[in-house]
């Protein structure tokens, strides 16, 4: 077992946390809209990214229909915002529920009748492609146009704002939420189960896991998330469409954040969606004059990284941060008092 | 007292009848073997013991509970537990956290799971390995391993699919301590086995199977001489030698 000279085991992160939370609130007023949009992307598909992970890094189920949820909470809020006038937020919750109602009867039917690994992840990919065919064929969805919702008044409680700058805290604090329940879920007793359940779920049942209750609450909780998601993503493009809502494209954009960062685990699909939002936005502004060209460096860093690093960017990170520590606890040493440090050795 | 009962249990594979109208009673607190050449059905009988399989015919009682047609999870929570043939552990997790897992069956609590799981893994003398990963554990630490997990829900009774299997004598010998000791706490073993010396100087009582039958049951030293199971498990050649 590792051996850290000094009794301060958690300094080092919470300094490195407040350090992070202060940097991200402050950070911006300085920068333009053009950074501000891509820093809004990048905690979006990290929320997007960490709460797909659930289901399909934590539970280890073949899980390809997260855009499906994306979609329902779009447009969910957007429909009862343009006919109802209802706030949307309460329109995200109502189409948190629906999502999450929808994603657990999806997997209670898989799981019910057996679908497990590559037939689940069919099933579950093809899904979304349902929902997206009917949206797009149905007027009162408003079809291949989508709904554009209507600019009514700057105010937090219309969620519409003026500037970025609002939007970037609330994706930013749904990103640390995400993080936050994913951080409760792992140091308790469903966190255990549901690496059980991924490892091997013949074993987790004789261990008296009642696999198919954890897996659907894995995905009522992801689903609910997502579809949370997908409310602010629409209200942040004041559109919804059947493409950028139900395509499935978001979906590869979901998932391929946690496999980059490391899936299953906590930060992974963050720092996945720290590197390829940015690079995938950045690239296409510099390459934009060459139509594709910025697809094909995606596609060699994925490569890349999945050659040289197949469990992912995080994992080369946490050896950073132990390295990092054990230097750190070195120099603070130093500081404290001689005969206690004795003590501690 | 009987703690487990079974009785008429079928089970068919197709056309294939692997567990014919058995009958099988286990007293509490005691050691029994479960006997039979390849394929006799050995496996399959655990498996509807413990849920993974549903009998075509026949009844199970548990502490005068059936439990035919409860899934695997609710009956560990009733208090079987067992172990695979093959060693299923779960490979990202460490020793420590394997065990928790199997702890948590009686508790929702973190602190309580693993202050269960350290006692069980100091009982098994796998404390030293806690934070070990699972690659690097030897075949004898594995099976152990495997007992741990499934002793960490505290089981009344624990069925045992081959756990010496594959071990070398001093393994064996040392496999052999640990089931007594496991046995002394109260805890009720049925154990398939291919060892012989091990079965005959654990079990107080054996029952043989084959094709799905049962033909004998009793005491270790009577059953081993009983005509039929020398003939079903050790061939007629061995009988007719004896014979001679």
């Amino acid at each position: 077992m590792k051996h850290h000279g000094v009794n301060h085991p958690n300094l080092l992160r919470n300094y490195v946390l407040i350090f992070l939370i202060g940097l991200f609130l402050v950070l911006p007023f300085f920068l333009n809209p053009y950074f501000l949009h891509i820093m809004i992307m990048t905690f979006l598909f990290a929320y997007l990214s960490r709460s797909w992970d659930l289901i399909g890094g934590y539970a280890g189920q073949f899980f390809l229909g997260p855009v499906a949820m994306f979609g329902i909470g779009g447009y969910t809020s957007t429909l009862l915002y343009v006919h109802f006038n209802l706030y949307p937020w309460i329109g995200m919750v109502i189409g948190g529920i629906l999502g999450m109602a929808i994603g657990i009867s999806l997997c209670y039917l898989s799981f019910r009748f057996g679908l497990t690994g590559i037939y689940f992840g069919l099933a579950t990919l093809t899904f979304p492609e349902i929902l997206r065919i009917v949206v797009l064929s149905l007027e009162i969805f408003g079809g291949v146009n989508g709904v554009l919702i209507p600019l009514r008044k700057s105010s937090l409680l219309h969620f519409q704002f003026d500037g970025k700058i609002p939007y970037y805290y609330i994706s930013f604090f749904m990103m640390l939420l995400s993080i936050y329940i994913m951080y409760r879920i792992e140091k308790s007793k469903s966190g255990y189960y549901y690496i059980a359940i991924r490892e091997d779920e013949e074993a987790a049942e004789s261990l008296g896991i009642d696999t198919f209750k954890y897996k659907l609450i894995a995905t009522g909780i992801g689903c609910f998330l997502l579809s949370i998601g997908g409310t602010f993503h629409a209200q942040y493009l004041m559109f919804v469409s059947p493409d950028s809502s139900f395509g499935i494209a978001v979906t590869l954009e979901i998932i391929i954040r946690s496999i980059v960062g490391g899936v299953g685990t906590l930060l992974g699909p963050v720092i996945g969606s720290f590197i390829l939002t940015p690079l995938s936005d950045i690239s296409r502004g510099i390459l934009g004059g060459y139509r594709g060209v910025h697809l094909m460096l995606f596609g060699v860093i994925i490569i890349l990284i999945i050659l040289f690093l197949p469990q992912g960017v995080g994992k080369w990170f946490e050896k950073l941060y132990d390295n990092l520590r054990t230097l750190f606890e070195e120099k603070i040493s130093f500081l404290v008092k001689k005969d206690e440090f004795i003590k501690y050795k | 007292m009987s703690l487990l009962n079974i009785s008429n249990l079928r089970k068919k594979f197709g056309g294939l009848t692997a567990v014919d109208n058995v009958d099988l009673t286990i007293t509490e607190g005691g050691i029994v073997g479960l006997i039979g050449p390849n394929g006799a059905g050995k496996t399959t009988i655990f498996n509807l013991i413990s849920g993974y399989l549903h009998p075509d015919a026949g009844e199970i009682f548990f502490r005068d509970e059936n439990i035919v047609g409860l899934k695997s999870n609710q009956i560990c929570k009733k208090g079987i537990g067992r172990t695979f043939q093959i060693v299923k552990p779960f490979s990202g997790l460490t020793v420590l956290k394997n065990v928790m897992i199997g702890a948590f069956n009686r508790t929702d609590q973190l602190d309580l799971s693993e202050e269960r799981s350290l006692q069980v893994l100091e009982f098994l003398g796998l404390l030293e390995k806690k934070d070990y990963p699972i690659g690097s554990l030897t075949i004898a630490e594995r099976k152990r391993l495997e007992l741990a997990r499934s002793l960490a829900t505290q089981p009344h009774l624990l069925l045992l699919d081959e756990v010496a299997a594959g071990l070398n004598p001093k393994e064996t010998e040392d496999l052999i301590a640990i089931l007594r000791r496991i046995n002394k706490e109260g805890i009720t073993l049925f154990m398939i086995e291919h060892v012989m010396k091990t079965i005959a100087s654990l079990a107080n009582k054996i029952v043989v199977i084959n094709y799905g039958v049962k033909i004998s049951e009793g005491r270790p030293s009577e059953v081993l001489k009983d005509p039929n199971v020398v003939k079903a498990y050790l061939g007629e050649a061995y009988q007719i030698a004896e014979d001679k």
